[in-house]
């Protein structure tokens, strides 16, 4: 049993008049939620495709579960595209049983594991109803069930959220927990930051074809952490020490103020209190964690 | 292969429980039928007796104007003026006067009618004296009638076919109807479900499924399974034509012969009233003689239909039927996926859909001489061959120009396939832009 599911090695992919990935490389490990970052344009969707082997690279190598990617490798695939769409006409049950068999499902494994999916999601009485009377949202509903369906060992999933209401939004982010903790490993990629925020154990940021970062989400956080406190006090007004630089203050309506202190080269939270305890009356005081949004800008704007 | 299966299967069924499907098959067969029996209709109820009543004041031709279940012919002796007033109002449609110096003036023949005269009564009437004064003047002449009686030879001529096994009596027209039916069958057949591979080619990259559907199956796969899907309906549809219109036909048929019968008796009796009892005996033979002639006319038809090659015929329908479909349609199909909607195929389709007229407009020729030199070429070259060979087969086709004529179509449609299928695979994920043809040039040549 290979450790990563995923491993993409130094691939490219040219088209006609552009290079779309350059020589990307990256590892997904097994059972993690990985996010797949990066600005319009910038390759990823070339590069799911190449996993779904709906394009080939012109250069490198994949491995999936530790083999080279090979045809049979579909059926271990779920794939939810970004630009997605059903046969309008066909009836729901028809179109789930079609796209599952496709994906090597008998025809009975199908039924049972679309009955469990209708009453998990209670959507029973969609079964005979044509795509075309669905709203939306819950064709988007219908497009999550028939990637997940075949129980894939990757689930890649692009914007997966877009068009759900924040109660279904909920819903289908619990569907990618409980897949994550049956064991699947699933490729995230998404323009919305608070969503990497709050599911993903990994991520990779790609740039202009080439990949900028990879990593756990954790450690890049904390790579990209700007080293700066903010305190919130009553009193008198404070001073630079050699521990700290004050690099904003602003006073609130209530007396208060609010100052953002960048602490000096080794220095740590608890050297900035010693500091300041003694001077004023401290309301509040945390350290500024990395938000997810500001690492993408920074990444893409250093790699610009 | 497996999934090929399955997308034929989806695509077969989908099509066949369409309503426009079922009542297309229901009412194609009911609008041939009504269409042949409306046909036959208007030829039964034109048949509309008309009286003439002629002045021969030359006294030439009592007698030798042959009745026919269109016209009776009445001889007169009276003052033409009289008739001419009587002829208003009267029983009779129209009046021949001949004048009494038709010999010398022959163009002084008149024709009063009320109506106005129709080109048959004049043609006929025409005819009729003009045989007559040829009779005269050649007796004149001094040649006898037995001498012209044996001179009249009435050449018919019959079309035989020289193959092996020997001489078969064959029709030109038996075979020329056969074989336009089939080309017409093949035209037609390919524009309808070359443009449904293309619709639905374009509803899928439209409607966006096409990307999921390729993370589960190979282009190729999806764009082979749906053209099979659509030549099985077809094949369906054509089928189910070809025996719900014999049906109809046989029932349709017998209402219609009974009609036939009956009016046909109708006017016989309503005429031989009309006439006196010698005429009554001479016009029963003639009736006799020409419904005789006609009925040997069409179990000739009927015969020689039997002597063309119907097996041959058949096989090589359905091969050039599907041969000729696969063609089309894999180019159809990469129209299909190279365009954002159906509006925007037009640029696209003139150049498949010209060859197919061309061929259907060169097979109008090949009908009058199947074996010149443009039948054969263009019996060769696949874009053409489903419809040229179909017209030629009916009349019969040297072998080796069968089998060359099948591995070249064989070889066009893999030809075709090959080119739709690479301009398919990178033309389904193309979104939002306004293709040309040197880019569905280039995208022949992508790597995957």
């Amino acid at each position: 049993m290979a450790e990563n599911i995923l491993e993409i090695k130094n691939v490219i992919k040219n088209y006609a008049n552009h290079r779309a990935l350059d020589d990307v490389s990256l590892t997904v490990p097994k059972g993690t939620i990985y996010g797949l970052l990066g600005p319009n344009g910038a390759g990823k969707t070339s590069l799911i495709r190449i996993v779904n082997q709906i394009t080939g690279p012109d250069g490198g190598t994949i491995l999936f579960d530790g083999h080279p990617l090979a045809e049979k490798n579909i059926y271990d695939i779920g794939y939810l595209p970004e630009e997605r769409g059903l046969y309008k006409k066909m009836k729901v049950g028809e179109q789930l049983l079609y796209l599952a068999r496709l994906k090597g499902l008998s025809k009975d494994a199908a039924m049972e594991k679309l009955k469990e999916w209708f009453i998990k999601f209670d959507i029973k009485t969609w079964w005979e109803k044509p795509i075309e009377d669905l709203s939306k949202g819950m064709q988007q509903k219908i497009q999550f069930v028939a990637t997940v369906l075949h129980q894939p060992k990757l689930i890649i999933l692009d914007e997966p959220f877009s068009g759900f209401d924040p109660i279904n939004a909920t819903l289908i982010k619990d569907e990618i927990l409980e897949l994550k903790e049956k064991g699947s490993t699933i490729i995230f990629s998404t323009h919305r930051m608070e969503s990497v925020e709050e599911l993903c154990d990994y991520i990779a940021l790609i740039n202009k074809s080439k990949k900028v970062l990879e990593g756990k989400k954790l450690d890049i956080k904390e790579q990209f952490k700007s080293n700066t406190y903010t305190l919130e006090y009553f009193g008198e007004e404070l001073v630079s020490t050699p521990n700290f630089t004050i690099l904003q203050e602003e006073a609130q309506l209530d007396g208060s103020k609010t100052t953002i202190l960048k602490a000096e080269e080794g220095r740590v939270g608890n050297d900035l209190l010693k500091d300041i305890v003694e001077k004023v009356n401290i309301r509040a005081f945390k350290e500024d964690v990395a938000s997810m949004n500001d690492v993408f800008i920074k990444a893409v704007n250093q790699s610009n | 292969m497996n999934n090929i299966l399955l997308i034929i299967q989806r695509e077969y069924v989908t099509r066949v429980k369409k309503k426009s499907f079922i009542i297309m098959t229901i009412v194609g067969p009911l609008l041939m039928t009504l269409m042949y029996a409306g046909v036959i209709w208007a030829a039964i109820s034109s048949v509309n007796q008309k009286k003439i009543e002629v002045l021969d004041e030359s006294h030439l031709f009592e007698g030798k104007f042959k009745t026919t279940p269109e016209f009776i012919y009445e001889f007169k002796n009276d003052d033409i003026e009289k008739l001419k007033s009587g002829l208003k109002g009267s029983q009779y449609d129209a009046l021949v006067f001949i004048p009494e110096n038709i010999l010398e003036a022959p163009k002084t023949v008149k024709i009063y009618s009320e109506k106005g005269v129709t080109m048959e009564l004049q043609g006929r009437v025409e005819s009729a004296i003009e045989k007559e004064i040829e009779t005269i003047k050649l007796t004149e002449a001094g040649i006898t009638k037995s001498v012209l009686e044996s001179a009249k030879m009435d050449v018919s001529s019959e079309t035989i076919s020289l193959k092996e096994g020997g001489e078969k009596k064959s029709s030109a027209a038996a075979a020329s109807i056969i074989g336009g039916i089939c080309a017409f069958l093949i035209y037609l057949s390919v524009f309808i479900y070359g443009a449904q591979v293309m619709r639905s080619i374009t509803e899928e990259k439209t409607s966006r499924i096409v990307e999921i559907l390729i993370s589960s199956v190979k282009p190729f796969q999806l764009m082979i399974g749906k053209i099979v899907g659509v030549a099985l309906v077809g094949l369906t549809q054509f089928g189910l034509w070809i025996v719900l219109t014999a049906g109809v036909f046989t029932i349709g048929g017998k209402i219609v012969g009974d009609k036939l019968m009956q009016s046909k008796d109708a006017i016989t009796q309503s005429q031989m009233a009309n006439l006196p009892p010698e005429a009554q005996e001479l016009a029963k033979e003639n009736m006799q003689v020409s419904s005789g002639m006609s009925n040997n006319i069409v179990t000739d038809i009927i015969g020689a239909a039997d002597t063309l090659p119907i097996a041959t015929i058949v096989v090589s329908f359905l091969f050039y039927f599907v041969g000729g479909y696969l063609l089309y349609s894999a180019l159809f199909g990469a129209v299909g996926s190279a365009v954002d909607s159906d509006t925007d195929t037009q640029q696209f389709m003139l150049p498949i859909t010209i060859p197919i007229i061309a061929a259907f407009m060169i097979a109008q020729v090949v009908i009058r001489d199947p074996h010149s030199n443009l039948a054969i070429w263009t019996s060769m070259i696949p874009f053409t061959s489903p419809i040229i060979m179909m017209v030629r087969i009916p009349f019969g086709v040297p072998i080796w120009q069968i089998i060359l004529s099948v591995l070249l179509l064989i070889g066009g449609f893999m030809f075709t396939t090959w080119i739709a299928a690479r301009i398919y695979r990178v033309g389904i994920l193309m979104y939002g832009k306004k293709v040309t043809w040197k880019e569905l040039g280039k995208w022949i040549f992508y790597k995957n």
